[in-house]
Parts: structure tokens; C-alpha cells; sequence
């Protein structure tokens, strides 16, 4: 133990920072996690913007919470409540809609109304992304092994992922490569003919990606949204109570009570390090607190070129990192509604309000979509995933009014001209312009809005070009490649330097897992 | 056919899922939509709305009404004031338990008791040389129960009267509009709730009033599938189900005494006369064989039994009420009752009867699951009850 107490720091108090710092108290650490904002989260956090309104700013939605940090740190007694978000509707600039329920047979008869074919063949498909999913799950738990490393420990990776592939059988192992190689709308256009309903499910494929549905690789990221599971059940979404906040607030309560100290407003300014060996942080306040360890679970390139000197690393490392895409490609708009929306194709209250609300009427649509980013400008047509999470916690917004919030695709970072006050509020307007096509009663309810571009949530959740998984979810940028090979198993160069972010294995969305992995890494190191 | 309750013609439309289950000889609903997940996450997350009115109800009053009360049930109803509710059993000679339920105090000399069973005949066969007035109410009264961390906040608004003063197990008397209703802070879900009781005429009307009140709060009618999942949370035992009343018990090895049902904190052994004392004195002065305890099931171990299989675990979607042995070592040394898995705590937990010494929280045992066809024995450790007991509740 150094001499001001801290074994551990931890540089970022987002939702991996508190699981690492979480698991290492768990061994007997003494750990100090250090958060720039007032507020713990990173980009799950939950905050009242306006009066009365709880927005969950940036993150909205959980499915891929690890079942087994939930367990490992009690999370459900700090305060962990996730409701299940039920149905998906995609209106249609015709009037009609697609609406996928929770319930099997309701979605069958709705499936069924679009194409009969369609109906049979999302049982087929449902059934083999589950049996995918289940055996590609241990994946995630698992440390990703350096391929070309004959390690014990490496050995023992290899071989156990090569008896998940044996035994995936033949089907399966041919579907797992089409969707490591092909294009989401490809894929999906070997099973479906109803456009909204490819369009909808290509949507999961391009998320966080500044790429579009037919993109090849964006397929496997179909299957990466299939490996949420709440309860045992896989490709679950939920919702939790008092927002994505609370996740974020569960975990620290979980890391307090293990003993983690939590000081927040205290951003890093540099890791120190000396002799190829880190000893610890310097605040931007000039502060400096020692330990043996750090760890940050900040993205990649914050990781290895601003909190240390890269003249320290590697040079192939560095190119790598500098290489490394984390092309911000998705905005986010908050609304405070005083009444619901009231959409053309469902009018009135209905269940339908209680779950997603997908703006992803065809494939090209979400292709033009993208076609605009590509050369710099929003989509003037954007996709977009709503949901509205009053209605599932009332305790969102005040009885009888509602907050909203929309994810929006694309808003490149690299906006041509750069992203202004007056691009954001264009970018806002083609937002609510485009909902109100769907709910014509949109614009009159809105109370106040909050909008997020890519450069608002570099500047504030500290988001490398506002990047939302720290870093894409394409396929050479996974597994054993995420950030870098070979530094994919959360150390770094420099002894006692650790990452633990999105940008390591299995990557982003709220998992905890990267923070989980890599805590398991250093207590291993430590041989605690 | 069976009977409905004065809120069908409400509860009738709401129910999706044609999903009913039989009640006291009503039909109540099981689930209103064609799952249970939102009206259980109603009752934790916001506010469900349950037609309870199946319950038997009585009417107690006149001079010796405490006095004959207290002859029958286990608790001192000397020290229940007027506006106090209590939970009580109530035995046979044997001191075995014949059903469970609540007194309320609503004046002086004026009692209502509610029961799972009927007890009109148990209530007059014990009313001898005392001056009380027994009204079996159970048609003429309705009853809703609105429960969940939003229902005070809801009843807030739907009330005339302000209830920031009820305590919990506490009762009082208002009014809506020109309806007079008892508004007690009880309920069978073990969180933040309340129950309204009134005249059975106003029931439709009482019914829309509250929807229409809080529903901009969450509240949600829920049935009996949510309501079974909160209970076992709450840790709270249901006749028939964890115990057998003493009166149906084919053989003596079915009853139970207080005791052994948790419910020793409910037994004033110390007043009066009441019915059963001798036999729970002697009990009281030797350890009981049984208790029931709640059991949680290891993650860990589960997962390995259907890992064996090649299958993820396979987790029960509604309460399950069947009798599953529990082995220590290789011995039964009891049997679960009711069980779940818990959304909300993410947890597999269960009622268990254990058989001393085995009974200690904490004590590693066995469950008997079936795992694809197979009888297997999952590790789980005893716990105390309740599970689930948020600030909240009291507060």
C-alpha cells in the first residue's frame, strides 16, 4: 500500500470504472475511483435537465448487463431495478405500421398481416440467433487469448473457444461466418421480404457504427444485440427505474459498500509513470495521488496518447491506437413532453407507447441515412430509436407528462463546418420535423428539448469523438483485436497501467463486462 | 357458475388474457395482460390495483366484542387500539393453525376481521356468555387494494381525507365524494400499500375514481399471478398453499402451530384465555421441530445442472405452489411450499418447512429441480424472511 492509502486508482467513475473499482475492493483492495463531472456515470447517467424532467442523457436502454456482476455485487439490494421494455413499432410514411410484441403469438398475427413467408421464417431466424447466441455468450466472460501466444493461459483461451466453434455444428457455424462477413441488409435479405421489418432489425446493426446497413461486418452486430439477456432470457431490453442513471448509481453504491472511495469533479490530468512503471495520477488541480495500480477505463486513445507520454508505448502500438476508428456517428435528443405522442398509425394511448418506436421505414432509408453522413452533413432523414421512458417508470416526469428520448443516426462528428450552436439546433429541428411526420401532435407538446450532438458528448462525458461504444463494434476492432493485439487483455506497456473501458473486450453498451474482465486481470497480475 | 366480485364489470374488459383463477368461490383475475411482468413491476415500481374482495369479512361489535376476539386468535387484542390493525392466526385446542388474518379496531367496541376461510360457525361456537354481535359482511363489502411506492402519492389525490398520518397497520375512515370508505395500511405484497373497504354498492364507482386518478402514476390493475411473485418476497405464507388450515388436515403431521409457521411474534401467550394457549405453552417451552424459513437457491450450482444438459437455466415464469423436497446431505429434512424467481431481487427463492437443526440462515441445503426431465438436487442456502422489506413499507 503506498503511503496516502490507495492500492488502486481507477480514472473515470463511468459504469466499468465503478465494476473494476467494485471487483478490486471485492479482493481486498483499497481503491479510489477519480470522476471529472459532479456526477458518477460517464454516459449512464440520469439527470434532471429540466425542472421535474429526468432525461437519460445519453444511454438509454440496458439488456447486456453481465448476470453475473449483477449477482457478484448485489446490485438488485443497491438500488438495481430493470423493467422490461415490451414491444418494437416501426410506423410507415403510409399510415400503416410493423409492430414486434413481446408476445409470440401477437407478433406472429402482426408479421403475418405484412408476409406469411415472413411470419415462419422470424421463428427460424429468432431460434437460430438464439442458439447462436447461447453459444457464443461465453465469449463474452471470457479474456480474450492472444492468438499467437503459446502462454498456458493463451493455450487454454484457444482451446476452449475452438470447442465453442466445434461444437456450434455445421448450420450454425455457417450462419456465425455469414454474419462475421456480411452486411446486415444482405444477411437479413436471405430470410425476410417485408422492408420495414429488415430495416428495423438491420437498425441494430449499425448502431454506434459510422456505417451503414449494407456495410459488410454490420451483421455481426445483430447477433452482439442478441446476447442481452435479462432473467435467462435472451434479447431482452429493459429499462431501469429512475433511469440509466441508476445503474451507474447501483454500481457505486455496490462499490462504496465494498469499500471504494468515489471522488468526483476530480478529473486526471496524467498518469505518472517512471521507469516503465506507473506510480500513480496527477488531477487537472495539480494534485498528485499515488498507487500501484491505475487503471483507466477512458477510451483507447485518451488511454494510451493523453493520459500518458506515447513516446513511453510502442510505436506500432501508437500507429495502432492512432488507426484505432471511433468515428462518433449517432446524436441524442431529449424531450420533455406535456402530453404523449399521438402517432398516425396508432392513434391514441396504447401499449405500443410502452416500448421502442423505430424510425426505420426501409433499408435505404437507413442507407441514405448514412449517405448523407458520409460526406459530412446529418441525415436529413434520420433513423431513429424512441422510447419514452415515462411510460414505463412514471416516475420519469411529473404525473401525466412524459419525457422522450430519441436516438438519432447519423450526426458525424466530422460535421462539414463543424458542429455550431445553429448546426446543432438544425439538427434538432430535422429531428422533431421527422417524428412529427409519424405524430403530427409532436411539436405542440414539447416542452423543452435537450440536444446532443457527437462533439457536445466528447466535450461532456468525455467521449472520444463521440463515439458511444469507445471505439466501433466492427469485426477488426473485436475480441482479441479490441483496442490492439497484443494488448487486448487489459494491460498496457506499462507495468501496473490497466484499461478497463468500452474499447477493450467485449466492447461497449452497458455490460460492465470490460470492467469485470479487467479487474479479474489485475487481481490475477496482483496474485491477490 | 362461479360467483364475481362487485368489480367484474370493470375487471372483466381489462382482462386480456382470459386468464382467471377461483378465489373463495369468485373468479378474480390471474393476469390481466396476456403476461404478468408489468402488473408485478407495477407493484414494486410504481402502483398495482388489486380487486381483493374474495376475502371473508366479519363484523364484530358490541361490549364484549375485544373480549371475544381475543378468545380466538392468537394476538392480545386488549393492546390493539382503535384505528390499529393486527395480522393474526388464530388455532384449535391443539394450538395447530386454522387460518390467518386481520383484526381492525374502527371504534371501541366495533372489529372487522378478515379471513381466508369462513369462520362464521368458529366465531359463534366461541361466543358463549359474551355479549357480541357477529355480521358475516364478505358480500356487502368490497375491497381494492392499491399497492406499491406510488400508492401513497395516488390515494393522496383520490381521497378527500389526508393520509400522510396513517402508520403502517393503522386504519381510518374516509370518504370520496358521498362514498365512506376504511382506508388500512395493509396489504399482501410487503411494500408501501394501502386497502380500501366499503360498501359493495360503490364498487364501480370506487374502482373508476382510483384508475382514473393514478393512472398518470403508474397504477395498474394487477391479479393474482403478480401478487403471488410480491407475497413470497415479502415472505408472507398463504393457507392452502404453505400451510394446511387444521380443520382440513387429513392427519396431524398437516398442521402447524404458530411456531412453526413464523408466526411465534403473533402468539401472546401471556393474556387471556384464548383458544389453543395451553397446547402453544407447552410448545413454547420445548423447541419446534418445524420452521419455515426462506430458502435461496445458489446461482452457481444451478447453472451447472443445466450446463450439464447444454442448456442455459431455464428459470420459472410464474410462482410455482407444489410441495419440493429439501435434503441435507442425503436426507429429506423438509419441503418447499411456494416458490419463484424474484425480477426484482434476481433471485430463485422459496418458502421452506425445515426441520431443525437445519434451520440456521445461512445453512447450505439441497432443492430437488427438474432439469430436463431429470431430478436433480440444486445447492441453496436457508435465509431469513422476509426477502424483500423496503424502507418504504414502514416509513
Amino acid at each position: 500500500m503506498s503511503r496516502n492509502g490507495f492500492d488502486a486508482i481507477v480514472i473515470g467513475g463511468g459504469h466499468n470504472g465503478l465494476v473494476n473499482a467494485a471487483y478490486l475492493a471485492r479482493a481486498g483492495l483499497r481503491v479510489l475511483v477519480l470522476e471529472r463531472r459532479h456526477l458518477v456515470g460517464g454516459a449512464a447517467v440520469t439527470e434532471e435537465v429540466f425542472p421535474g424532467f429526468k432525461y437519460s442523457v445519453c444511454s438509454y436502454v440496458v439488456s447486456l448487463l453481465r448476470p453475473e456482476i449483477i449477482r457478484d455485487l448485489d446490485l438488485p439490494t443497491c438500488g438495481l431495478e430493470i423493467l422490461p421494455l415490451e414491444s418494437t413499432l416501426t410506423p410507415l410514411p403510409n399510415g400503416d405500421h410493423l409492430v414486434r410484441w413481446a408476445d409470440h403469438d401477437l407478433t406472429r398475427r402482426e408479421l403475418y398481416r405484412h408476409s406469411p413467408r415472413d411470419a415462419d421464417a422470424y421463428d427460424d431466424f429468432g431460434r437460430l440467433m438464439h442458439r447462436l447466441a447461447f453459444a457464443v455468450k461465453p465469449m463474452l466472460g471470457m479474456m480474450p487469448p492472444d492468438v499467437t501466444s503459446l502462454a498456458p493461459g493463451d493455450l487454454a483461451g484457444l482451446l476452449r473457444l475452438g470447442r465453442y466453434i466445434r461444437d456450434l455444428g455445421s448450420d450454425r457455424f455457417h450462419a456465425l461466418v455469414k454474419l462475421m462477413t456480411m452486411s446486415a441488409a444482405d444477411y437479413l435479405e436471405e430470410w425476410f421480404e417485408t422492408e420495414a421489418l429488415k430495416a428495423t432489425m438491420s437498425a441494430s446493426g449499425i448502431i454506434g457504427t459510422f456505417l451503414g446497413p449494407r456495410s459488410p461486418g454490420t451483421a455481426y452486430v445483430l447477433l452482439h444485440h442478441y446476447m442481452g439477456e435479462i432473467d435467462g432470457v435472451f434479447r431482452a431490453w429493459g429499462f431501469a427505474r429512475g433511469g440509466t442513471g441508476a445503474v451507474s448509481e447501483a454500481i457505486a453504491t455496490a462499490a462504496r459498500r465494498q469499500g471504494v472511495t468515489i471522488r468526483t469533479g476530480a478529473g486526471v490530468a496524467r498518469v505518472v509513470a517512471r521507469g516503465g512503471r506507473a506510480r500513480g495520477v496527477v488531477l487537472e488541480s495539480g494534485e498528485e495521488i499515488g498507487a500501484r495500480v491505475v487503471v483507466s477505463a477512458l477510451d483507447p486513445k485518451r488511454t494510451f496518447l493523453e493520459l500518458v507520454d506515447p513516446a513511453d508505448l510502442p510505436g506500432d502500438l501508437v500507429h495502432d491506437i492512432r488507426r484505432f476508428r471511433i468515428r462518433g456517428s449517432s446524436g441524442k435528443v431529449n424531450l420533455a413532453l406535456g402530453e404523449l405522442p399521438d402517432f398516425r398509425c396508432l392513434p391514441g394511448f396504447g401499449p405500443h407507447l410502452r416500448g421502442a418506436v423505430s424510425i426505420s421505414p426501409s433499408v435505404e432509408y437507413l442507407e441514405r441515412a448514412y449517405d448523407d453522413a458520409k460526406y459530412g452533413a446529418f441525415s436529413r432523414h434520420p433513423y431513429m430509436d424512441i422510447v419514452i421512458p415515462s411510460m414505463i417508470d412514471p416516475g420519469m416526469a411529473p404525473p401525466g407528462r412524459h419525457v422522450m428520448s430519441i436516438f438519432v443516426q447519423y450526426a458525424p462528428y466530422r460535421l462539414t463546418g463543424g458542429w455550431t450552436d445553429a448546426q446543432r439546433e438544425a439538427f434538432g429541428d430535422t429531428v422533431i420535423d421527422t417524428l412529427a411526420q409519424y405524430a403530427p401532435n409532436l411539436k405542440s407538446a414539447i416542452l423543452h428539448r435537450q440536444v446532443l450532438t457527437p462533439a457536445d458528448m466528447e466535450r461532456d462525458m468525455g467521449l472520444t469523438e463521440g463515439n458511444i461504444f469507445h471505439g466501433e463494434l466492427s469485426l477488426h476492432q473485436l475480441f482479441a483485436l479490441r483496442p490492439a493485439a497484443p494488448w487486448a487483455q487489459y494491460r498496457t506497456p506499462i507495468a501496473g497501467y490497466y484499461q478497463c473501458g468500452s474499447g477493450t473486450h467485449p466492447g461497449g453498451g452497458i455490460s460492465g463486462a470490460p470492467g469485470r474482465l479487467g479487474a479479474l486481470r489485475i487481481l490475477k497480475d496482483l496474485r491477490v | 357458475m362461479l360467483r364475481t366480485t362487485p368489480f367484474h364489470s370493470r375487471t372483466a374488459p381489462l382482462c386480456q388474457a382470459q386468464n382467471w383463477r377461483r378465489w373463495a368461490g369468485f373468479v378474480v383475475a390471474s393476469s390481466y395482460e396476456l403476461t404478468h411482468d408489468r402488473e408485478y413491476w407495477a407493484i414494486r415500481s410504481a402502483a398495482a390495483l388489486l380487486d381483493v374482495s374474495p376475502l371473508y369479512k366479519y363484523s364484530v361489535r358490541g361490549r364484549d366484542a375485544a373480549r371475544l376476539l381475543d378468545r380466538v386468535v392468537t394476538r392480545d387484542i386488549g393492546r390493539c387500539a382503535v384505528g390499529q390493525v393486527v395480522y393474526t392466526p388464530w388455532c384449535d385446542e391443539a394450538g395447530k393453525v386454522l387460518d390467518d388474518g386481520t383484526v381492525t379496531r374502527l371504534e371501541d367496541g366495533v372489529f372487522r376481521l378478515t379471513a381466508a376461510e369462513p369462520n362464521l360457525r368458529w366465531l359463534h361456537d366461541n361466543n358463549v356468555g359474551l355479549e357480541a354481535e357477529i355480521e358475516d359482511v364478505s358480500d356487502a363489502t368490497a375491497a381494492l387494494a392499491v399497492q406499491g411506492p406510488a400508492a401513497r402519492e395516488i390515494l393522496r389525490h383520490a381521497l378527500d381525507d389526508d393520509l400522510d398520518g396513517l402508520r403502517f397497520f393503522r386504519a381510518m375512515a374516509g370518504r370520496v365524494g358521498d362514498m365512506p370508505l376504511t382506508i388500512t395500511r395493509t396489504g399482501y405484497t410487503g411494500d408501501l400499500g394501502y386497502e380500501l373497504w366499503f360498501d359493495a354498492r360503490y364498487a364501480e364507482r370506487m374502482w373508476d375514481h382510483v384508475m382514473k386518478v393514478g393512472v398518470s402514476y403508474g397504477l395498474t390493475p394487477a391479479g393474482m399471478l403478480a401478487l403471488d411473485m410480491a407475497r413470497i418476497e415479502a415472505g408472507l405464507i398463504l393457507l392452502d398453499v404453505d400451510y394446511v388450515p387444521a380443520r382440513k388436515a387429513l392427519i396431524e403431521a398437516r398442521t402447524s402451530s404458530p411456531f412453526e409457521l413464523g408466526l411465534g411474534w403473533t402468539v401472546g401467550l401471556d393474556k387471556g384465555f384464548f383458544v389453543g394457549q395451553r397446547a402453544l405453552r407447552e410448545e413454547r417451552v420445548r423447541p419446534s421441530a418445524w420452521q419455515l424459513r426462506g430458502l435461496e437457491m445458489d446461482w452457481d450450482g444451478l447453472e451447472r445442472l443445466y450446463a450439464e444438459v447444454g442448456l442455459p437455466v431455464e428459470l420459472p415464469a410464474t410462482a410455482w405452489r407444489t410441495s419440493v423436497p429439501v435434503y441435507a446431505g442425503g436426507d429429506q429434512v423438509g419441503y418447499a411450499t411456494s416458490g419463484c424467481w424474484s425480477p426484482l431481487l434476481k433471485r430463485y427463492i422459496a418458502l421452506a418447512h425445515l426441520r431443525a437443526p437445519h434451520t440456521a440462515p445461512g445453512t447450505g441445503l439441497e432443492m430437488e429441480v427438474t432439469v430436463e426431465h431429470r431430478r436433480r438436487r440444486a445447492p441453496a442456502r436457508v435465509r431469513e424472511l422476509p426477502f424483500f422489506h423496503p424502507e418504504r413499507k414502514r416509513a
